[in-house]
């Protein structure tokens, strides 16, 4: 008896990501919705500049690979040519919260009808390592060796909770993967963001706090402890707009 | 419908896109051409389109990415400041070998420059417009109707050969009025397997990507995109000539430039100079082979261009610099009168 087995929207090939990233986990937890939505013939993943960048090898759906930070621009234009596809895009902090704000912003604006998996680590992994949007205060990067100082470049952005003052945006939820009950709810999370574009309800973010030991310089067992003590009090996990219940966290 | 219309330049573009098929225009605003996102903000609700104003440009022809890895006929048009933050796109676009159209209705430069028309952009359109090495066929107008003709040529072609077409407009083409046949056949899209329009469980994934870390295979992409390039040179190179036959003097323009320089070729004939025009209509692929069969017989060709010479490096190359090139310009937003043109072409005649 087959009590578990990989969801067919992820392909069976080796991915690039370094031991005890948690890259894989989200894939795995978003495929694994494709699968049990049964939309992977319809879906289109559009995949960002960054670590996940090669995303599209990975999953077996359509696949788009968009400029740095353009990944909520092209899903617009998807979206646009047939709304009965389903469009999701995977990006990280440097992608989605540095270059590719004013796509984020305006996506969510616009109530746009994608959902978004937005994989927040705290750095820039993809190039080895340097500060991102996200990074906390203190954090020594490679572009922050002496950590991040505020009075030079300033405070972390908290993505959901910024979005959350937009009307436009439907669902907003942040969660992590760092336990085996987090893994749950994330996956619970990143389900409910596909049904609400199932149902026509407009645009859902899933912040997914991550660990990214290579650059965080951790073992991967430190870098899920380093989620728990460090991240989470600067990016606390909930919903943080949920606007079919008129539910907005304050 | 009436066998032609008055219409402003800006105007024939989009409604010369619709009848080409084009159903998502992407666009935001900017002198002198935002009649074309008026002008699609009015009609695309009405025939099931869609119109959005994105919140950038670079977001508006990354919009058009999407649409292009769908599959469909997708445009935006745009003004020289606007052109150059859309140049990532166009380059991802060239990259991952999508067709779209991209307008440009010129004005001058450097920086935000001025509204009224120019030519400056020639370089950054014929040479791409952003990095690595690829083209765009760029389409050259000089009437309002061959803003209306060659926006659905440039559908047409970006879809033969995966391309991104750019109409290569100023802002006097963008803003006269002439009347226009609308009236024209347009070649229905291509089948298009390699969209990005879901698998419905029948085929392998499509991937749309210009992503390519192995050198070998990158460089294998980039001859075969040139290898596609030199049959766009071989089929779709399109120019004018007038009164080219027996000139003594010839005369390089396109656009507006043309339109003064035939004038001005006109007037130079009633003086008993014979002076012609050569009218590249694709600026990409540029039209050498008037240019080679020019040299053999005129003692000069003159360049009429709204930029401080541009275009004129490419007739200097196309003629093998066989006879003098010599430049008649205005910048900064001015264009070259009929007499300055005429002037040159005397003092040419000498």
């Amino acid at each position: 008896m087959i009590v578990y087995d990989k969801p067919h929207a992820l392909l069976d090939v080796p991915l690039h990501y370094c031991p005890g990233c948690t890259h894989g986990i989200v894939h795995k937890l978003v495929a694994e919705v494709i699968d049990e939505l049964g939309i992977e013939g319809k879906t289109i993943g559009i995949a960002p500049v960054g670590c996940s960048v090669m995303a599209y090898d990975y999953f077996a759906c359509d696949m788009i690979e968009a400029a740095h930070g353009r990944a909520p621009a092209v899903a617009t234009g998807v979206k646009r040519a047939d709304p009965s596809k389903i469009v999701f895009t995977y990006q990280g902090d440097g992608d989605l919260a540095s270059i590719g704000m004013a796509e984020t912003v305006h996506a969510a604006a616009r109530n746009e009808n994608i959902t978004v998996i937005f994989i927040n680590n705290a750095i820039y992994g993809m190039t080895g390592g340097q500060m991102a949007p996200t990074s906390l205060v203190g954090q020594v990067t490679q572009t922050s060796p002496y950590g991040r100082d505020p009075k030079l470049c300033g405070y972390p952005i908290k993505v959901c909770e910024l979005l959350s003052e937009l009307e436009g945006a439907e669902y907003l939820e942040r969660v992590t993967v760092n336990s085996i009950p987090h893994i749950r709810a994330a996956k619970k999370a990143i389900k409910k963001a596909f049904m609400n574009q199932i149902e026509g309800k407009g645009f859902s973010l899933i912040e997914v706090v991550s660990s990214c030991p290579t650059n965080w310089g951790m073992t991967p067992q430190n870098a899920l402890k380093w989620i728990e003590e460090k991240m989470l009090p600067q990016y606390p996990l909930g919903v943080y707009k949920d606007r079919s219940n008129g539910e907005v966290k304050k | 419908m009436a066998d032609k219309v008055l219409m402003k330049g800006n105007e024939a573009i989009a409604e010369a896109a619709i009848k080409a098929g084009c159903r998502h225009y992407f666009g935001y605003p900017i002198t002198p051409q935002t009649e074309v996102a008026a002008y699609m903000a009015k009609r695309m609700p009405k025939i099931g389109g869609t119109f959005l104003q994105a919140e950038s440009e670079i977001a508006a022809i990354n919009m058009v990415y999407g649409v292009a890895s769908a599959g469909l006929r997708v445009m935006t048009s745009s003004s020289s400041p606007g052109i150059s933050l859309k140049g990532e796109g166009i380059s991802y676009l060239a990259g991952a070998d999508l067709p779209a159209l991209v307008v440009n209705v010129q004005r001058g430069g450097p920086g935000l420059g001025g509204i009224q028309p120019s030519q400056s952009d020639y370089f950054q359109s014929t040479r791409g417009g952003g990095h690595g090495d690829y083209h765009m066929i760029v389409l050259a107008p000089s009437s309002v109707q061959e803003m209306a003709e060659l926006t659905v040529k440039a559908f047409e072609l970006a879809d033969k050969y995966r391309m991104t077409s750019m109409v290569l407009a100023d802002g006097t083409m963008g803003q006269m009025m002439e009347p226009v046949d609308l009236n024209f056949d347009v070649a229905p899209a291509p089948e298009k397997p390699w969209a990005t329009t879901g698998t419905e469980m029948k085929r392998k994934h499509n991937i749309v990507n210009s992503l390519s870390l192995v050198p070998e295979e990158l460089e294998k992409l980039n001859i075969a995109r040139f290898e596609r390039y030199e049959l766009v040179k071989k089929n779709e190179t399109m120019y004018e000539e007038y009164m080219m036959d027996d000139a003594d003097i010839a005369i390089a323009a396109f656009g507006i430039a043309a339109r003064v320089s035939k004038n001005a070729v006109n007037e130079a004939r009633k003086r008993g100079i014979k002076a012609g025009l050569i009218r590249p209509i694709t600026l990409w692929p540029f039209p050498d082979a008037p240019f080679k069969k020019a040299a053999t017989h005129v003692k000069q060709i003159i360049s009429v261009e709204l930029n401080m010479g541009q275009m004129i490096e490419d007739v200097r190359l196309a003629s093998e610099c066989k006879v003098p090139v010599t430049l008649c310009n205005r910048v900064g937003g001015m264009i070259p009168s009929p007499e300055q043109v005429l002037d040159a072409i005397v003092k040419a005649s000498k």
